[in-house]
C-alpha cells in the first residue's frame, strides 16, 4: 500500500515535494482537494484585456511613426524599428508576472491534484499565445472560467470558456459578424463576415470531437448562433460584451433543432453540446488518456462515460470515479511525463524557488506553457515526446538543472521524487556517480522518473 | 529556442534585459562603484578548473619509469614515449597523457608545472564530501568556498566583480560573502559522453524510451557499446567554448580576474583506456582556447587545474580505477615556473602506497593554491589564512611562480 501514496502524488498531482511525506490515506487525500478551494488568481481578464490593448495601441503609434520617418526620407528609420522588447509592453510585463505566478503556485502546491486538473481542462480548452497578442489572457481563463467548475457540471465550464475573452479573442469570435447583421448591411466594416473558427472548435475540440456527426452545415449555424458573443477588446469595461449589431438575425438549425435569434441563445445551444452523449464519449476517453493509459481500457472508458450520462456531467463526480479506478494505478509509472510534469516533478523534488527555471525548461523542453502550436493543444501520448533530439534534451535539460542547483541531499531528493517506486539499479547508479551533478542528471533521466 | 539559465551573456555585466526578464538580476554581477577601492587587483588573472569525478593523476600523468607501474596497472600502461601511441616525455621520468598535446605544448615552453602526488586534507573516498571539502579548502564542511573568500581581500577592477563563475551554476568554490558574476551560454549544457551511457545503461532496453533513448544516442554520434576517442564533439565542445568565453571575460580590462570553471567525466571505473579520451581532449582543446582567449593577458596568467581526488593505483576488474587518494595538479599560465614535475613522488612499491591501494599524497594542495595567493595574486598572510583557515601545517609551497 505504500507504492499507493506515491503513485497517488506521481499521476495524480506532480510528485512530492523535498521533504513532504506522502499522504497517508491516497483516496482521502485526493477526495479532500476535488472540496478544497483553489488559491486566489492574480490579474483579471480586465486587465489582461486592457494592457493587450494599449500595447497594441502603442505598437501602431510606433508603426505610424516609423512610416512616417521613411517617408520623410530620414535615414534614422532603423531607431524605430528597433526590435520590441515584449517584456516592457503592458502586455509582456502582465503576462510575465502571470507566468510567474503559475510556476510559483505549481511549485508550492498543497492541491497537486487540483493544479492538474485545472492544466487537464485548460489543454482540452487550449488557447495559445502562438496565434496572436494574448498576453496574460490565459491565466485569466484558467482562473475565472477552468478552476471555479472542476467538479462543476462540463456544460457549465463549456459555457464559461467559450464566453471568456481569452477564448473569444483566441479563436476570432469577437470579430465575427453575422451576414446579415446590421454591421454587415451597414457596410461600415468591410471586411466584417462570419468567423467560423470557435464554432468550429468547440465542436470538434471542446464538445462532441468528429465522432459527433456533426457537419460544414452545423459548424456554420453555431458560428451564427455565436455571433455577437464578443469583447469590449479596444475600450472600458475589457469585457465580455453582447453586440447585437453584429448577431446574425433569424432562426439557426444546430444538430436539428431550432434556435431563435437574440442574447441567450448562444447558452441554451452550448448546454446542448455540453450535455451531448457524443461530449460524453470524448470526455471519457481524453481523462482516461491522460490518467490511465495512452490507449485506455475500454473497461475505464465506459466507467467514465456512463457516470458522466448518470450525473448529466458532473465532473466532480466523474473525477471521483477516475481515482476509484483499479486501472489508473495499477500498473504505475504507465504514461510518460510531458515536458511539464517532468519539469514540475522535478522542481518540487528539490524545493526549487526560482519559478523562470521551471519556465525556462518548459521552453528548453518543446512545452512553452500557453503555447500549444494549435487549439488542440498538446499531445497527451509518449509517442508525441518520445523523439530521439527531444529525449536528448530532456538529458541535456536534466544537466543543466542539476547544474544550476546548489548543494541537495540526494537521498532526501529521490525520496520525495520516487518514493519505493525507485528501482535498485537507479538508486546503485547514483551511488557511483562522480558528482552530484551527475548523480541528480541520472535520477532525473531514469526511466521511472520520465513516467508518472 | 532554448531558456538561458543563469545566464549574463555580455561581459559588462550590465543585467540584460532578458536576464532581468527571467527574474535573474539577483544572480548577476551588477556592476557597482568600486572607485572606494583606491588600489585595483592589476593584471593578473587567476583560474581554477575543477575535475568533477576523480581524475586518475597516476595514468594521465604516467611514472613510466616506476618499475612497480606494470604489474600495478597492466593493461592499463601506455607505451613509453617514442613508441606509437606512447606517452607524451616530462623529462625521462613521467609522461604525459597523448591526449594533453596541447599542455604538453605548453609543458615544453615552461608554461606548465605539474604537481604530482597531491590531495587535500580529505581522506574519505566519497565524491561527494571530497569535493566539497577541496572547494571549501577546509577540513570540515563550510558554507562558503577557498576563492570566494580569498575574494573578500580583493579590490574590485572598475564595473565588474573580480570572481566569476564560467558554466550553469556557481560552485561552492566562488560561493560566499562576496558577490561573484556568473556566465553562462543561452543554450542547454551537454553531459559527458560517460554520463550518457550510464542514462542509457539505466534504461530497459526492451522498453520503447529504451530503444527511442538508443536511437537518441545513435543519432548524436555517441556510439554504442564502448566509449572510444570519438565520444561526443558537441559535448567535448562545450567545455571548450566555456573556457573560451572565460579567457574572453578575463581578457577584458575591466573585467574580473579571478574565474572558476568545471568539467566532468573523470570517474572511470571501466574501460578507463577508451573513457579518459575524451574528456582529456575536451580539457587539453579548452585549456588552448582559454590560452588563445586571453591573448595578451596570458602572461599574467595562472590556471590551476584540481580534482577531489585520485583513483586506485591497482587496475580493477573491469580495466577501470575505483575511488583513491593521490593524484596530480597542473599548474598553467604565462606567469607559472613551468617546464618540470614538481612534488614528492613517493613511489609504487606496497610499502609506499596509502593503505596498501592509493598513491600516497606527498603534497597538500593547499600549499598550492595557498602560493597562488600569496605569490601570484599577492594577498597578505591574513587574507591568505582566511581562506584556508587552520592550514599553518599546508605551508604555501614556493617557486611555483617565476620571480
Amino acid at each position: 500500500m505504500s507504492d499507493r501514496r506515491h503513485i497517488a502524488a506521481i499521476r495524480f498531482g506532480h510528485g512530492l515535494r523535498l521533504g513532504g511525506s506522502p499522504p497517508a490515506d491516497p483516496l482521502a487525500w485526493l477526495d479532500r482537494q476535488l472540496a478544497a478551494t483553489d488559491p486566489p488568481g492574480g490579474a483579471t481578464s480586465a486587465q489582461a484585456v486592457q494592457a493587450r490593448a494599449e500595447t497594441i495601441a502603442q505598437r501602431q503609434a510606433r508603426d505610424r511613426a516609423g512610416a512616417a520617418a521613411i517617408q520623410g526620407g530620414a535615414a534614422r528609420a532603423t531607431d524605430q524599428a528597433e526590435p520590441e522588447a515584449a517584456g516592457r509592453t503592458p502586455l509582456g510585463i502582465l503576462a510575465r508576472a502571470e507566468l510567474v505566478r503559475w510556476a510559483r503556485q505549481r511549485l508550492a502546491s498543497e492541491t497537486p491534484f487540483r493544479d492538474r486538473l485545472a492544466d487537464f481542462w485548460m489543454n482540452h480548452f487550449t488557447v495559445s499565445r502562438r496565434n496572436g497578442p494574448i498576453g496574460a489572457l490565459p491565466a485569466t481563463l484558467e482562473h475565472e472560467a477552468i478552476r471555479p467548475h472542476l467538479t462543476g457540471t462540463f456544460a457549465d465550464m463549456l459555457v464559461a470558456v467559450t464566453r471568456h475573452p481569452a477564448m473569444l479573442i483566441y479563436l476570432d469570435n469577437h470579430v465575427s459578424v453575422g451576414p446579415n447583421s446590421q454591421v454587415a448591411r451597414s457596410g461600415r466594416r468591410a471586411r466584417a463576415g462570419l468567423n467560423e473558427n470557435l464554432a468550429r472548435e468547440v465542436l470538434e475540440l471542446h464538445s462532441l470531437s468528429p465522432a459527433g456527426g456533426y457537419g460544414q452545415a452545423d459548424v456554420q449555424e453555431l458560428a451564427k448562433i455565436l455571433t455577437g458573443w464578443s469583447v469590449a477588446a479596444t475600450e472600458a469595461p475589457y469585457s465580455f460584451t453582447w453586440r447585437p449589431m453584429s448577431h446574425e438575425p433569424g432562426d439557426k438549425t444546430l444538430l436539428g433543432r431550432r434556435f431563435a435569434e437574440g442574447p441567450d441563445t448562444q447558452e441554451v445551444a452550448l448546454r446542448m453540446l455540453g450535455t451531448h452523449p457524443a461530449t460524453y464519449r470524448h470526455l471519457a476517453v481524453k481523462l482516461a488518456r491522460h490518467f490511465v493509459a495512452d490507449d485506455p481500457p475500454a473497461s475505464a472508458v465506459r466507467v467514465l462515460q456512463e457516470t458522466l450520462r448518470r450525473t448529466d456531467g458532473d465532473l466532480g463526480a466523474v473525477t471521483r470515479a477516475l481515482i476509484r479506478l483499479p486501472e489508473a494505478w495499477d500498473p504505475p509509472l504507465g504514461k510518460f511525463r510531458t515536458p511539464m510534469d517532468l519539469v514540475l516533478a522535478a522542481g518540487r523534488a528539490v524545493a526549487l524557488d526560482r519559478p523562470e527555471l521551471l519556465l525556462g525548461g518548459l521552453t528548453a523542453l518543446g512545452q512553452p506553457l500557453w503555447s500549444a502550436p494549435q487549439p488542440n493543444g498538446w499531445p497527451d501520448q509518449a509517442d508525441e515526446w518520445m523523439g530521439p533530439e527531444a529525449l536528448m534534451r530532456r538529458v541535456d535539460w536534466a544537466y543543466t538543472f542539476a547544474g544550476t542547483l546548489g548543494r541537495v541531499d540526494l537521498a532526501e531528493v529521490t525520496q520525495a521524487a520516487l518514493g519505493p517506486l525507485a528501482r535498485a539499479e537507479t538508486v546503485g547508479a547514483l551511488r557511483g556517480a562522480g558528482s552530484v551533478r551527475d548523480a541528480l542528471t541520472l535520477l532525473l533521466t531514469s526511466t521511472e522518473f520520465q513516467h508518472r | 529556442m532554448s531558456a538561458p539559465i543563469g545566464t549574463a551573456p555580455h561581459a559588462s555585466f550590465a543585467p540584460t534585459r532578458r536576464g532581468l526578464l527571467l527574474g535573474l538580476g539577483a544572480s548577476l554581477a551588477i556592476g557597482r562603484n568600486r572607485a572606494a577601492f583606491a588600489q585595483a587587483l592589476g593584471e593578473r588573472r587567476l583560474v581554477v578548473v575543477l575535475l568533477r569525478g576523480a581524475l586518475d593523476g597516476l595514468h594521465v600523468v604516467q611514472p613510466y619509469a616506476d618499475p612497480a607501474l606494470a604489474s600495478l596497472r597492466r593493461a592499463l600502461t601506455l607505451p613509453e614515449p617514442g613508441q606509437e601511441g606512447g606517452l607524451l616525455d616530462l623529462g625521462g621520468r613521467f609522461g604525459l597523457h597523448p591526449a594533453l598535446a596541447g599542455l604538453h605544448g605548453l609543458y615544453r615552453e615552461d608554461q606548465a608545472l605539474i604537481v604530482h602526488a597531491v590531495a587535500g586534507p580529505y581522506r574519505g573516498r566519497s565524491h561527494f564530501d571530497g569535493q566539497d571539502l577541496l572547494e571549501a579548502g577546509a577540513e570540515e564542511r563550510l558554507t562558503s568556498g577557498w576563492l570566494n573568500r580569498a575574494l573578500q581581500a580583493m579590490p574590485g577592477t572598475g564595473q565588474a566583480r573580480p570572481g566569476l563563475a564560467v558554466g550553469t551554476g556557481v560552485p561552492l568554490l566562488l560561493r560566499g560573502p562576496t558577490p561573484v558574476g556568473s556566465y553562462a551560454p543561452p543554450d542547454l549544457d551537454r553531459p559527458s559522453p560517460d554520463l550518457v551511457h550510464r542514462i542509457a545503461a539505466l534504461q530497459d532496453p526492451a522498453s520503447p524510451l529504451g530503444q527511442a533513448f538508443r536511437e537518441a544516442m545513435r543519432s548524436r554520434g555517441v556510439a554504442d557499446g564502448v566509449l572510444g576517442a570519438t565520444g561526443d564533439a558537441a559535448s567535448q565542445d562545450g567545455f571548450a567554448r566555456l573556457a573560451a568565453a572565460a579567457g574572453r571575460l578575463l581578457a577584458e580590462r575591466d573585467g574580473p580576474r579571478v574565474a572558476a570553471l568545471e568539467i566532468g567525466g573523470w570517474d572511470t571505473h571501466a574501460v578507463q583506456n577508451l573513457r579518459i579520451v575524451a574528456p582529456l581532449r575536451a580539457l587539453d582543446a579548452g585549456l588552448m582556447r582559454l590560452r588563445q582567449a586571453l591573448g595578451a593577458q596570458w602572461s599574467q596568467t595562472a590556471v590551476l587545474v584540481v580534482t577531489e581526488f585520485g583513483r586506485t593505483a591497482r587496475v580493477n576488474g573491469n580495466l577501470g580505477t575505483d575511488h583513491g587518494t593521490g593524484t596530480v595538479a597542473f599548474l598553467l599560465g604565462g606567469a607559472v615556473a613551468g617546464g618540470r614535475v614538481a612534488g614528492d613522488f613517493p613511489g609504487l612499491t606496497r610499502d609506499a602506497l596509502f593503505e596498501d591501494r592509493d598513491l600516497r599524497p606527498t603534497t597538500d594542495l593547499r600549499s598550492i593554491a595557498k602560493a597562488l595567493l600569496r605569490d601570484h595574486l599577492r594577498l597578505a598572510p591574513e587574507a591568505v589564512a582566511q581562506a584556508f583557515p587552520d592550514s599553518a601545517a599546508a605551508a604555501p609551497k614556493g617557486g611555483l611562480l617565476r620571480a
